[in-house]
């Protein structure tokens, strides 16, 4: 113990003086390691070695209780030529799509609650963030009765202003639309939490400036706010195409399983779902996850790329 | 208490980026392989002293007063057997058993229910009672034929019959009153169904009540019709789907008839709200349902003026009939133990007290009177009566993959928007592929 306690004073040490970090990191040998080695091994075990297997399951072909048989590419070749990955990649496309929109509705909400002696702000705050802490399921059973078709109040509400609403969760596209809007609504409330504490970041003096400047407030949003929030939306834009393409539950609990819709508007996550723990074919759906996987992996590398030309990293 | 169907599970929200995609791939590594061992079908009666602990697994937390009771009696038998009751909610139960089974670490004694028992019983999972039977221990000619034949895989039973559930005709006799039409009766034809259907629909439709609601699930409704059709969803020997033939179209046809002639609400208006919604809020005349809805029944706010009839009649009378049954694993340590609570679950003592506690109708034969007698105004005997014409529940070893099947293709046949022998032909032709994948 008094070991590792001197070693981290010289350690100390070291970093302030002019050294390269790189040269103490490496003569501090294996006591970095230990340190990290509970979080390393969890990960590991139950992250990483999964990560392998599945990718080596996904060339395989499973029985119910077990027992694999090596079958080469065969599950992709059959995943690849099956039309309901392309439509599941479709509908999952779409359900992005459309939650994305909540992004620049967010940036608005978060800009106005951080008007400067806004009255009840916390208040306001909390309101929009309830939607993110309730179970999604408690969120898809409240929507499918505001969306029930003959008695539900947003068919009400349609009705009142001469508006004949659809059956919302049993028509095939509004289904799709239907679990999209409920995804926006409660994505709504983290996205703003982030992008309100990117606007605390931004110095108030650049406000007083641009007011100077005879900068009317539309203006002073879109030259300075947006712009120095860039950082904070671009976090934000990952984290919703992240937990977009990972659409299950809130579909799931929202159209119901037994609802003559769900094999139309499954979200690829459902179609992995439905394929390893429905119809027992597990190879077939590590095949899934590993397509998801790397569908999320691209996307993710390439707004790091696009990120240089957009964002604001001063 | 309706098994067979999937209910609802829920995944939660999962946190933060790339950290759960990830998750989602070490989901199906979450399962690793390894080889059973054999089940034999054995059986000798045990000690009366045999000194064991066995658990006893099953989902419906609703029946485990019943269960104790059948425990304290057994033990009173093998005063030092130890039942240990493994109660895991529906949700789970199917995926925690199938690891318990891959890891060959299956409960003792366990329910089993028609859609999943070929999966177990053909990897040999669970004990044949073939030596119970030839012992004299059990007889299954004390239990509903059809409910035998459910857990048999090539003359081979498995499963003891712990309960069962048959498809009435639910009616809300008020609706048939205002509407001016007479009640079903157990002689209805499909012809006085449809007729009655329409007409209630007709005169009610200004209040928003239909005749009756049909076609979203098969063991409610197009099951019956098919069977009633002299049509079969696949072919006795488990191998064929039975969707192409011309009766089986007929059983389907009677659904989308029945929307089409605006005796039902559309398919989607079924969806949004389920037809036991409609039925129990006084929105609808005739409701196909099981022998569980006498609870949903008795609590809605219109119990005392619904009753029930036998299904009406198409070519040939007939109903499904699901139950479910106790199962003894092959891996199980104390198999003598779990045999001898199988033998005793068996008997007609335990499955009396088990309809006289519980909620629902036991399998053994003359044990079903409780059952009929728990809502006196309503005619609870046509349930009974039905096993005499009630055929088995259609499984496969892979009923759930071709069950997907049918959720996906039969509702457009229903609403009309694909011809009935264009939806049957293609669901005969993936079902097919799916039997033939075995």
């Amino acid at each position: 113990m008094t070991t590792s306690t001197t070693r981290i004073r010289s350690t100390r040490a070291k970093a302030s003086s002019p050294r390269p970090g790189g040269a103490a990191a490496r003569r501090d040998g294996f006591w970095p390691w230990l340190f990290v080695l509970p979080l390393l091994g969890g990960i590991s075990l139950f992250f990483l070695w999964p990560i392998v297997q599945t990718f080596y399951y996904s060339f395989t072909e499973w029985g119910v209780f077990g027992g694999s048989t090596f079958t080469g590419v065969a599950n992709y070749v059959r995943l690849f030529a099956d039309p309901q990955l392309y439509s599941a990649l479709g509908n999952t496309l779409l359900y992005t799509g459309i939650v994305l929109l909540g992004i620049p509705i967010a940036v608005y909400i978060a800009s106005l609650l951080n008007t400067p002696g806004l009255r009840f702000a916390s208040f306001y705050r909390v309101l929009f963030f309830l939607p993110y802490v309730a179970m999604p399921t408690a969120v898809a059973m409240v929507w499918r009765i505001i969306f029930n078709g003959d008695f539900g109040i947003l068919n009400y509400v349609l009705s009142l202003v001469g508006i004949d609403g659809p059956y919302w969760t049993s028509t095939p596209g509004f289904a799709m639309l239907a679990v999209a809007i409920v995804g926006l609504w409660s994505s709504l409330g983290f996205s703003m939490i982030i992008l309100a504490a990117g606007l605390k970041n931004i110095p108030p003096e650049l406000y007083e400036a641009a007011e100077l400047d005879g900068a009317t407030p539309w203006r002073r949003f879109t030259s300075v706010t947006v712009p120095l929030l860039t950082p904070s939306i671009f976090f934000v834009l990952i984290i919703t195409i992240i937990s977009s393409f990972q659409l299950f539950d809130l579909l799931y609990a929202l159209l119901g399983s037994a609802n003559p819709v769900l094999p139309k508007s499954m979200s690829l996550v459902y179609f992995f779902y439905s394929q390893g723990f429905v119809s027992n074919d597990k190879g077939y759906a590590a095949a899934i996850a590993m397509v998801i996987f790397v569908i999320i992996g691209i996307v993710t590398v390439l707004q790091f790329r696009l990120q240089k030309r957009w964002v604001n990293n001063d | 208490m309706k098994n067979t169907f999937p209910r609802t599970s829920i995944v939660r929200r999962t946190a933060l980026g790339l950290a759960s995609a990830v998750g989602i791939v070490a989901l199906v590594a979450g399962c690793s392989s390894s080889t059973g061992s054999a089940p034999s079908g054995d059986y000798s009666a045990a000690d009366k002293d045999l000194t064991a602990e066995i658990t006893y697994g099953l989902w419906d937390q609703t029946q485990v007063d019943a269960v104790n009771a059948n425990i304290e009696e057994f033990n009173k038998e093998y005063p030092n057997i130890d039942v240990n009751v493994n109660v895991t909610p529906w949700d789970s139960y199917w995926p925690k058993l199938q690891t318990q089974a891959t890891s060959n670490t299956l409960p003792d004694l366990f329910w089993m229910n028609g859609p999943n028992f070929q999966t177990y019983g053909g990897a040999g999972k669970i004990e044949p009672i073939t030596g119970e039977v030839e012992a004299d221990a059990i007889d299954p000619a004390n239990y509903p034929e059809a409910l035998n034949d459910l857990y048999t895989i090539d003359g081979v039973q498995y499963g003891v019959p712990k309960d069962y559930d048959t498809i009435g005709l639910w009616y809300n006799s008020e609706i048939f009153e205002r509407a001016g039409v007479a009640v079903p009766t157990d002689d209805w034809t499909w012809e006085d169904f449809d007729a009655a259907a329409s007409a209630i629909s007709d005169s009610l439709s200004s209040e928003g009540i239909y005749g009756a609601a049909g076609g979203m699930d098969g063991q409610t409704s197009y099951y019956n019709t098919i069977f009633q059709a002299g049509g079969e969803v696949i072919s006795d020997d488990g191998t064929e789907s039975g969707y192409d033939s011309a009766e089986t179209e007929a059983g389907l046809q009677f659904w989308t008839d029945l929307i089409e002639g605006g005796g039902s609400p559309s398919i989607q208006q079924l969806s949004d709200t389920p037809a036991i919604q409609w039925f129990t809020s006084g929105k609808l005349g005739m409701l196909w349902s099981g022998s569980w809805s006498r609870t949903a029944v008795a609590e809605s706010e219109f119990a005392d003026v619904i009753n029930v009839a036998a299904l009406p009649h198409g070519e040939e009378q007939a109903t499904v009939i699901h139950g479910v049954s106790n199962v003894v694993a092959a891996s199980s340590k104390n198999k003598q133990a779990a045999q001898a609570l199988q033998v005793f679950l068996a008997s007609k003592a335990a499955q009396q007290q088990q309809g006289d506690l519980g909620a629902i109708i036991p399998a053994y034969t003359g044990t079903q009177q409780a059952f009929v007698d728990s809502a006196p105004n309503v005619n609870l005997q046509v349930f009974v009566d039905a096993t005499e014409y009630a055929k088995p529940y259609p499984v496969s070893g892979n009923t759930a993959e071709w069950n997907a099947f049918e959720t996906e293709l039969l509702p457009d046949a229903f609403s009309g928007s694909v011809p009935v022998d264009e939806a049957a032909t293609s669901l005969a032709e993936k079902m097919n592929g799916v039997l033939a994948k075995k």
